[in-house]
């Protein structure tokens, strides 16, 4: 704990924010982000609020790790990404019948870019860095959908 | 004073001068409250790998602009690749949103992409060094803020996060 009332120790967490555990721990997210930095944040993230995830760099691996396995609840897809974008990576998985809630990750906050980012079949945007609150946001929206 | 609180302070004060001069802002709260028992270097972990590929994006622009023939489109791609990465992580205020005192007007990104498109080898040298100048002032700033960290936490305190 603090010693001097600056404000609150290290590891309060993200937890605190409200979200039941027994909900999150059945949640299953893949991040799809070709910054090391950005996925080893997103990853974190998501562990601490309990939800199992799996990271990719592009919307290739993307597609691939649908093509071989379950569904994801939840895809945090990065735009700008080599080999495949996440533009065509969200058009892609949206036409091979994928429903799960993806939600667009990105720095760049074009509005033509974000419009068409939207239009690829987005069910949330969020600007980058992806913190504890936005992140519950998208949970909280993830579990009225269902 | 006893000495864990000395230290303490002493990190407290530090951590307040690095979000008063914009070296960190918000974002590294949030870093920091991703830090747990069961994840104790979380922090150091992705400042590291920050610095790491930092590192690499600019070396790779140092090199792209040494060529005889210069593909601006992958100096402004790397900048880009720059500007973004560096936003995605608390470094970025004084980077590149550059609200540093009521001087600063432009963003040293935004110029550097304009030099780009202006194809002005002068203007995208300037601002490299200007980029590497202030990545490793960060670093250096960082460095000295682990070191007193460690130096609290071995000495038996615990680190208190820094309320903006």
């Amino acid at each position: 704990m603090s010693q001097n009332g600056i404000g609150n120790s290290v590891g309060s967490g993200p937890s605190a924010l409200a979200l039941d555990p027994a909900t999150t721990y059945k949640i299953t997210a893949l991040v799809v982000d070709d910054d090391a930095v950005t996925g080893m944040i997103h990853r974190r993230l998501l562990d601490s609020l309990g939800v199992k995830n799996e990271v990719v760099r592009n919307g290739k691996e993307a597609i691939n790790v649908h093509r071989s396995g379950n569904p994801f609840d939840l895809i945090l897809m990065d735009m700008e990404m080599p080999v495949m974008n996440g533009i065509e990576a969200t058009r892609e998985l949206r036409r091979m019948g994928i429903r799960s809630m993806i939600a667009g990750v990105s720095s760049c906050s074009g509005d033509r870019e974000k419009q068409e980012f939207m239009e690829a079949g987005l069910d949330d945007f969020q600007e980058k860095p992806l913190t504890a609150t936005k992140l519950v946001s998208i949970l909280h929206k993830l579990n009225k959908k269902d | 004073m006893d000495y864990v609180t000395q230290l303490q302070k002493q990190l407290v004060d530090y951590t307040a001068s690095l979000f008063h001069e914009k070296f960190l802002d918000e974002q590294f709260n949030q870093l920091q409250q991703l830090q747990d028992e069961s994840n104790p270097d979380f922090v150091v972990e992705v400042v590291s790998l920050f610095f790491e590929d930092s590192e690499r994006l600019l070396n790779e622009l140092g090199k792209v602009l040494e060529q005889q023939i210069i593909d601006y489109r992958k100096v402004d791609a790397h900048v880009h690749q720059l500007k973004g990465s560096s936003s995605r992580f608390s470094l970025g205020t004084r980077f590149f949103h550059g609200s540093i005192g009521a001087q600063r007007v432009q963003s040293v990104c935004i110029t550097f992409r304009n030099y780009c498109e202006e194809k002005n080898i002068e203007g995208c040298l300037k601002c490299l060094q200007q980029v590497k100048h202030e990545y490793s002032l960060v670093k250096s700033k960082l460095d000295t803020l682990f070191k007193l960290e460690k130096q609290l936490v071995a000495a038996g305190g615990s680190i208190p996060t820094y309320v903006v």
